[in-house]
C-alpha cells in the first residue's frame, strides 16, 4: 500500500469506519479513501499488464516463435489489452481521480451515493482477479480484447467467458461510477455554484459519464449474447446456425470507440487542471473547451464503423464514418491550441506534472494526427490490423493517458499524502519514460506501413531490426517504473512536508489540510468561483483556506 | 520572424512528404494512388506535429519561471477571435484532407457497385448481400488490357488460402496473376475471420464466415509479393501467409496451361 502511512484522518469523524490505513482495505464510504483504493488498485493491475506486454516485446525480438507457446501468446496478449484498458486506464483515469477531486470541487462532502461507491470500486478486485487466475486455471481467453466471433465461439470455452464475466463486473462497476459522478456533478453543487463556475474536470467526468451510461450497457448486452452462443449453442453471431459476426462488431465497436474517449476525455480534464497551476495562469478559453468537450461526447458516439473498414461495411458507411470521424479531430484540436495558449506567457515551473502533461501534450497530438489518417478509408484498408493502428493507439492510450496518470500523481501526491515527491528522481522518470516510450511506439509505424499485421507471434525476418529497437523501446519503459515506485513508497514516508497547499492552487481540494480531513472541510465548504483566477491583475484571493497551516513553497530551485 | 518560420515549416513538411519514402514498392494500379494520398497526409502531419512541438518548447523555454521569480503569469482568460481561427484552421483542413481522400476513393473505385467476374457470367443469389473491398476502380478499368476481369475464388480458412480459377479449374495455393490484368476476388471463409492483404498493392480486405466478400485490383508490375492474414484467427496467425506472383502475360499464359485442368475451348 503506497499511500498508507497517511495520518490518523481527524477525530470528529462520526462513523464507525475503521481508521488509519486499515480503512484502505475496508468497504469505506470516503470518497478520497475509495479514490485512492482506486489508484493502487489500478497501479497493481498495470504492474501485472506491464509484465505481460514485457512478454510480448520479448517474443518479438526475434522473428519467430520462440518464447511462448502460440496460444499462450495470444492469452497473454488478450490479457494484456484487457488489463491495461478495464482494470488500468478506465478506473484509474475516472474513478480514482474522478471520486478524490469531484467531490471538492463541487463543493460536497461525498459522493451522491457513497455506498454504491463502494460497490463500485469492489467488483473490481475479484473480476481482475478472476480474469488473471483463468489464464492459470482454464487458460486465459485467446481471441483477443475484442473478442471477435467466430473465433471467440471457437476457443476454449472455459477462459472466453471467465472473460466476458469479468469483462460485465467491471462494465458493471464502471456504470455505478457514471451514475454516480452524474448525480454528484448535477446535484451537490454547493449552493451557489454555477455549473460554468467549475473546474474543468467536472466538465470533462460529466460527458465521460454520459458516454459510459449510454454506451457500456451495450456492451455488457453483446457479451451476454455471445457468452449465449458459447455455453447455449445459440446462433447471434455463429455464422454456422445463421448468425451474423459483422452484428457482433458493430455493437462492440458501439462501446469501444466511446471506450476510447472514456479513456482520455477524463485526462484532457486532468491537464486542463494541472496547466493552469503550475503556468500560473488561467485555463485559456473555459468556454470553448466545454461546448468541445460536449461535441466530442456528441461525435464520438457515431464513429464507430471506423473499426470496421475491411470488414462488411458498405460503401455509403465507410464515406459516413469517414467524415464524422474527421471532424472528431477539429473539438480535439480546440483543446490543444487552449492549452498551449495557456502555456503561452505563463511563469512555468519546470516540475514532473508540467514535464508529463506536456509530454501528452507532444504524443498526443502525433497519435490526432495518425487517427485522422485512419479515419480515410481509402488510407486504412492498407494499414488496418497492423502495427500502425498499435502505434496509433499506444500514442493515444499510453502517450496520452498514461503520461496525464503520471503528471496527475506528481500534481496531486502532496495533497494525497501531505508529503511531497522527490522532483529529481521525477524528472529522470519522465526522461526515461518519454525516451523510452518514443523508442517503442515510433518504429512501429513503420512495420504496419511495411507489412507486419498486428497480434502476430512470428513475423517476415525482414522486421526484426525494428523490432529489437521497439523491444529496447519497452525494457527502458519497464525501468523508468522504478524511479517511480521507490520515489512514492520513499517519500510516503520520508518526503518533505508538503503543507495545504504546495503549488497554490485555487481549486477547492487546496482549500484544506493535507490529506483533508474524513468531510472534506472543517467548516463551511469554501465556494470558488473563480477556480482559475491566477494571474498578475489579481488583487486579493476570493478564497479563505479552511485550515491555515503554515505554507511552504518546496520547490527545490 | 514568426511568418519566415511559418513557411520554413510548410516547405520542409512538403519536402518530407514528397521525399521520405515510408511505403514498400507499388504492384498493383491502385497504388501509386495510394501513395499521392499518403504523401499529402505525411506533409499536412508533419507541418501540424512539427508546430505543435516547436510550440511547446518553445513556450517552455521562453515561459519558465526563472530562479528567483515570483508572481503569476498574464491573466488572459481567453481571446475570442483567436479562438475562431484555430477551429477554422482544422476545420478548413479536414474538409481538404476529407474531400480530398474521398476522389482518391473514388478513383480507387470504392464507390462503385461491387460486382465479381464477367458481367452477367457469374449469377450471384440475389439473398445474399455481397461487401467488398475497393479496387474496381476506373482506373484500373481503362489500363486492363481486357475488359473482362479474371475471376478468382479465394477460400480461407485456418491457417491457409487457397486459390480457384473457375476458368482452368486450377486450385492453388499461391496467387498467380498476370500484369495489366483486373483479377475479380470472390473470397469466402471456412471458419473464422481472416482477411487478405498485399501490402504492396495497398489493399486488405476482411474474409467472412457466412458472407461472401469481393475485392478487385490490377497488378502492375512482376514480383514476389506476399500475402498476409491481418486479422486474428488462432494460433498461427502470424504464419498464415502466401504469395502472390504478379508475372508478364505470355509467362501467366504458360503457367495457366500446365495447370488447367479444362481443355482450353472457349475464348
Ligand atoms: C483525433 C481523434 C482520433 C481519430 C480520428 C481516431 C481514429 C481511429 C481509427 C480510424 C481507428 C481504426 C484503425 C483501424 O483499426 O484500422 C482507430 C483505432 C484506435 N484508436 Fe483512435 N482515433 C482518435 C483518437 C483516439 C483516442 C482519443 C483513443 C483513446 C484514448 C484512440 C484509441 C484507439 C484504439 C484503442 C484503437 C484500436 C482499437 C483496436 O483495434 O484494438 N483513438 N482510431
Ligand atoms: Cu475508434
Ligand atoms: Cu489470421
Amino acid at each position: 500500500m503506497t499511500f498508507a502511512n497517511s495520518p490518523q484522518a481527524n477525530q470528529v469523524s462520526p462513523s464507525l469506519q475503521p481508521k488509519g490505513w486499515l480503512r484502505y482495505l475496508s468497504f469505506s464510504l470516503d470518497h478520497k479513501v475509495i479514490g485512492l483504493q482506486y489508484l493502487v488498485c489500478g497501479f497493481l493491475f498495470y504492474l501485472i499488464g506491464g509484465a505481460l506486454a514485457s512478454a510480448i516485446r520479448i517474443e518479438l525480438s526475434s522473428p519467430i516463435s520462440d518464447f511462448l507457446a502460440r496460444d499462450v501468446y495470444n492469452q497473454v496478449l488478450t490479457l494484456h489489452g484487457t488489463i491495461m484498458i478495464f482494470l488500468w486506464i478506465v478506473p484509474v483515469v475516472n474513478g480514482a481521480f474522478g471520486n478524490y477531486l469531484i467531490p471538492f470541487y463541487v463543493g460536497a462532502r461525498d459522493m451522491a451515493f457513497p455506498r454504491l461507491n463502494a460497490v463500485a470500486f469492489w467488483l473490481i478486485p475479484p473480476a481482475g482477479l478472476m480474469l488473471i487466475s483463468s489464464y492459470f486455471i482454464t487458460g486465459a481467453a485467446e481471441s483477443g480484447w475484442t473478442a471477435y466471433p467466430p473465433l471467440s465461439i471457437t476457443t476454449p470455452a472455459a477462459g472466453q467467458i471467465i472473460w466476458i464475466l469479468s469483462v460485465l463486473l467491471l462494465g458493471g462497476s464502471s456504470i455505478f461510477g457514471g451514475i454516480n459522478f452524474i448525480a454528484t456533478i448535477l446535484k451537490l453543487r454547493r449552493p451557489g455554484l454555477k455549473l460554468m463556475q467549475l473546474p474543468m474536470y467536472c466538465w470533462a467526468m460529466l460527458g465521460t459519464s454520459i458516454l459510459v451510461v449510454l454506451s457500456t450497457p451495450v456492451l455488457a448486452g453483446t457479451l451476454i449474447l455471445l457468452s449465449f452462443d458459447i455455453v447455449a449453442h445459440t446462433g447471434f453471431f455463429n455464422p454456422t446456425l445463421g448468425g451474423n459476426v459483422i452484428v457482433y462488431q458493430h455493437l462492440f465497436w458501439f462501446y469501444s470507440h466511446p471506450a476510447v474517449y472514456i479513456m482520455v476525455l477524463p485526462a484532457f480534464g486532468l491537464v486542463s487542471e494541472i496547466l493552469p497551476v503550475h503556468c500560473r495562469k488561467p485555463l485559456f478559453g473555459y468556454a470553448t473547451m466545454v461546448y468541445s468537450i460536449m461535441a466530442i461526447v456528441v461525435l464520438g458516439l457515431m464513429v464507430w464503423a471506423h473499426h470496421m473498414f475491411t470488414s462488411g461495411t458498405p460503401p455509403w458507411m465507410r464515406l459516413f464514418f469517414t467524415i464524422a470521424t474527421s471532424f472528431i479531430a477539429v473539438p480535439t484540436g480546440i483543446k490543444f491550441f487552449n492549452w498551449v495558449a495557456t502555456l503561452w506567457g505563463g511563469r512555468i515551473s519546470l516540475n514532473s506534472a508540467v514535464l508529463f502533461s506536456c509530454g501528452f501534450i507532444v504524443n498526443f497530438v502525433l497519435g490526432g494526427i495518425t487517427g485522422v489518417a485512419l479515419a480515410q478509408v481509402p488510407f486504412d484498408v492498407h494499414v488496418h490490423d497492423t502495427y500502425f493502428v498499435v502505434a496509433h493507439f499506444h500514442y493515444i492510450v499510453y502517450g496520452g493517458s498514461v503520461f496525464v496518470i503520471f503528471s496527475s500523481i506528481y500534481h496531486w501526491y502532496p495533497k494525497f499524502t501531505g508529503k511531497m515527491l522527490n522532483e529529481h528522481l521525477g524528472r529522470f522518470h519522465f526522461v526515461l519514460t518519454f525516451i523510452g516510450f518514443n523508442l517503442c511506439f515510433a518504429p512501429q509505424h513503420w512495420l504496419g506501413l511495411n507489412g507486419m499485421p498486428r497480434r502476430v507471434a512470428e513475423y517476415d525476418p525482414q522486421f526484426a531490426f525494428v523490432n529489437q529497437l521497439s523491444s529496447v523501446g519497452a525494457l527502458i519503459m519497464a525501468i523508468s517504473t522504478l524511479p517511480f515506485l521507490w520515489n512514492v513508497i520513499q517519500s510516503a514516508f520520508n518526503g518533505d512536508v508538503a503543507g495545504d497547499n504546495p503549488w497554490q492552487g485555487l481549486t477547492p481540494e487546496w482549500l484544506t489540510s493535507s490529506p483533508p480531513p474524513v468531510e472534506n472541510w472543517q467548516g463551511e465548504a469554501p465556494l470558488v468561483t473563480e477556480p482559475y483566477g491566477y494571474g498578475i491583475t489579481n488583487e486579493e484571493l476570493a478564497v479563505e483556506p479552511s485550515i491555515n497551516d503554515d505554507i511552504q513553497i518546496p520547490q527545490d530551485k | 520572424m514568426t511568418i519566415l518560420l511559418c513557411i520554413a515549416l510548410v516547405l520542409g513538411g512538403t519536402w518530407v512528404g514528397q521525399h521520405v519514402n515510408l511505403l514498400p514498392i507499388s504492384a498493383s494500379s491502385n497504388a501509386p494512388v495510394y501513395d499521392e494520398l499518403f504523401r499529402v497526409l505525411l506533409s499536412i502531419g508533419t507541418i501540424l506535429f512539427v508546430g505543435m512541438l516547436g510550440l511547446v518548447i518553445y513556450s517552455l523555454i521562453k515561459f519558465r519561471r526563472r530562479p528567483g521569480q515570483t508572481g503569476d503569469g498574464l491573466a488572459i482568460e481567453g481571446n475570442l477571435p483567436l479562438e475562431i481561427f484555430w477551429t477554422a484552421v482544422p476545420a478548413i483542413v479536414i474538409l481538404f484532407v476529407g474531400l480530398y481522400s474521398y476522389d482518391i476513393y473514388d478513383r480507387m473505385g470504392g464507390m462503385q457497385p461491387l460486382q465479381h467476374g464477367e458481367h452477367g457470367h457469374q449469377k450471384m443469389s440475389t439473398n445474399q448481400r455481397i461487401w467488398g473491398g475497393i479496387g474496381s476502380g476506373t482506373v484500373s478499368q481503362a489500363e486492363s488490357k481486357s475488359n473482362n476481369p479474371l475471376p478468382v475464388e479465394v477460400t480461407a480458412m485456418q491457417f491457409a488460402f487457397l486459390f480457384h480459377y473457375p476458368k482452368g479449374n486450377i486450385i492453388s495455393g499461391e496467387l498467380h496473376v498476370p500484369t495489366g490484368q483486373q483479377v475479380s476476388m470472390k473470397m469466402e471463409s471456412k471458419d473464422v475471420i481472416h482477411a487478405f492483404w498485399v501490402p504492396e498493392f495497398r489493399l486488405k480486405q476482411d474474409i467472412i464466415p457466412g458472407q461472401p466478400t469481393v475485392l478487385n485490383f490490377t497488378p502492375t508490375k512482376p514480383g514476389r509479393y506476399p500475402i498476409v492474414c491481418a486479422e486474428l484467427c488462432g494460433p498461427y496467425h502470424g504464419g498464415m501467409r502466401s504469395a502472390v506472383v504478379v508475372e508478364e502475360p505470355a509467362e501467366y499464359e504458360s503457367w495457366y496451361s500446365k495447370n488447367s485442368k479444362e481443355i482450353i475451348s472457349e475464348a
